[in-house]
């Protein structure tokens, strides 16, 4: 009786978490964006070269094999992609970076408080208006304007994760031995690239930030951080 | 005297006339540098475009149109990780960061599914084999939460950038490219709330859940864009 349970266990737990795959920070994240020009790979947030610049980058249509599958991808005139930064502490976007490809250039308007919060955005022309030329894989266009640094193109996916051991671990495939020993792991994303979008800043643009989160929940001492996630809306 | 009084009246009409006009002159000045209030003004030579201070007309360029979210990222792995099926996976994808609070329990049920695995295959009973309270002293519920409910990346200015750094204790305040996001998301997940003595850490027969193995390898970080040329 108790083998029987445990096979039944075995049956309903390994269904529920086969269909658990394809994690790869964001890549490829769900069906109906996986190979899409919408579908974000990561989201970066760090403090710049300088300790008064937040950088804020997004990959996006990852991962991208080497060769013509990076030289022909190309960001879509018809996606937006969107910065937002959340000042208050309530998880609402105060001020928003946004960033939309016009020809061979990658146009970025704010940070600007946006006219709606949501799912649903306008390109918020009333926000600084900047742009740079998107970059190939040979050739690296910045701009540095007003402050703010600017990029737009192919680049190396910083992302590193044994993303082929990690599906076998999450189905139960290698139960109960896990993941494999350094000698044995392999980086499924150390040879692929992405699509980047890159925002250097003064933090003097991004107002002044909230008392952590981690407060809400205990996590005491951590200092005030800005709420950040990056988002792809496609046009009507 | 009268004669005077009359002239002095039309030179301050013939002022003031020329004070508004000088006026209305001035707000023009300013409506130059309007280039995107939609509207023809200033000396432009259509709708925000041409003159002194706008594009060439030529090369005005259509911003127009509402745009809707297709995907959504805050912290690396969240929805991949917890949400399990394909159609939460795209419910995730198209709500609010303050729009989560029905993912919090699927998010509990995944975290607790993933140990269920590992306690059949080792030949435990599912039920005696959980989540225990990580090394930021979430509990289960509350860790869920925190997952669903607050899924953005925290980035503090002015202080050192890490999604943990177990050295010294400091804990989200962003994400820089080599942090090694997985392994902290493993140890969050299944390596309990021992930083010294982790659960599933691959010895004694245990299996290694919370780390993956790999690194940055040989990735270098540079200059702005600080990503490297793309791979051949």
């Amino acid at each position: 009786m108790k083998k029987t349970k445990i096979f039944a266990a075995i049956g309903g737990v390994g269904l529920a978490v086969l269909s658990i795959f394809l994690i790869a920070a964001d890549h490829i994240d769900s069906p109906s964006v996986a190979g899409t020009t919408t579908d974000i790979a990561d989201l970066y947030g760090f403090e710049g070269s300088s300790p008064d610049n937040t950088v804020l980058i997004a990959t996006v249509q990852g991962p991208l094999t080497p060769g013509d599958v990076t030289t022909n991808a190309t960001f879509d005139e018809n996606v937006l992609l969107e910065f937002n930064i959340d000042n208050t502490g309530d998880f609402k976007e105060d001020l928003v970076i946004q960033a939309i490809k016009r020809g061979d250039s990658m146009y970025f308007f704010g940070p600007v408080a946006p006219e709606q919060q949501g799912l649903n955005s306008i390109v918020e022309v009333s926000g600084a208006r900047h742009s740079v030329k998107i970059s190939t894989s040979g050739e690296v266009e910045t701009t540095d304007e007003d402050g703010m640094k600017f990029f737009a193109g192919p680049r190396r996916d910083a992302f590193f994760f044994d993303f082929n051991r990690f599906n076998k671990v999450v189905s139960g495939e290698v139960a109960p031995e896990g993941f494999l020993p350094a000698d044995q792991a392999s980086d499924f994303f150390e040879n692929l690239n992405v699509l980047a979008v890159a925002v250097e800043l003064p933090n003097s643009m991004l107002g002044t930030a909230p008392d952590h989160v981690g407060g809400l929940v205990g996590i005491d001492g951590l200092p005030p951080a800005y709420n950040v996630w990056v988002s792809a809306k496609r046009k009507q | 005297m009268k004669i005077y009084k009359l002239s002095m009246i039309f030179v301050a009409v013939c002022a003031s006339l020329l004070f508004v006009q000088c006026s209305d002159d001035d707000d023009n000045v300013i409506d130059v540098a309007t280039c995107n209030d939609g509207v023809q003004n200033g000396d432009e030579e259509g709708v925000d475009c041409g003159g002194s201070a706008c594009e060439p007309c030529a090369e005005a360029l259509d911003f127009s149109g509402n745009y809707s979210q297709e995907d959504i990222m805050g912290r690396p792995g969240i929805n991949t990780v917890f949400s399990g099926s394909g159609e939460v996976k795209n419910n995730f994808n198209t709500t609010t960061v303050t729009g989560r609070a029905d993912f919090t329990s699927i998010f509990q049920n995944t975290l607790e599914t993933y140990h269920d695995v590992y306690a059949v295959a080792l030949g435990a009973d599912p039920a005696d084999v959980n989540y225990v309270p990580n090394i930021l002293g979430l509990d289960a519920p509350t860790f869920a939460t925190v997952l669903a409910e607050f899924d953005a990346l925290q980035v503090a200015p002015n202080a050192q950038t890490t999604y943990f750094d177990p050295s010294t204790g400091v804990a989200l305040t962003g994400r820089t490219l080599n942090d090694d996001v997985i392994d902290i998301s493993l140890i969050l997940m299944f390596g309990g709330g021992d930083i010294n003595n982790l659960n599933f850490d691959g010895t004694e027969g245990s299996p290694l859940l919370i780390s993956d193995s790999v690194g940055f390898g040989d990735r270098q970080i540079g200059d702005f864009p600080y990503l490297e040329t793309p791979n051949n």
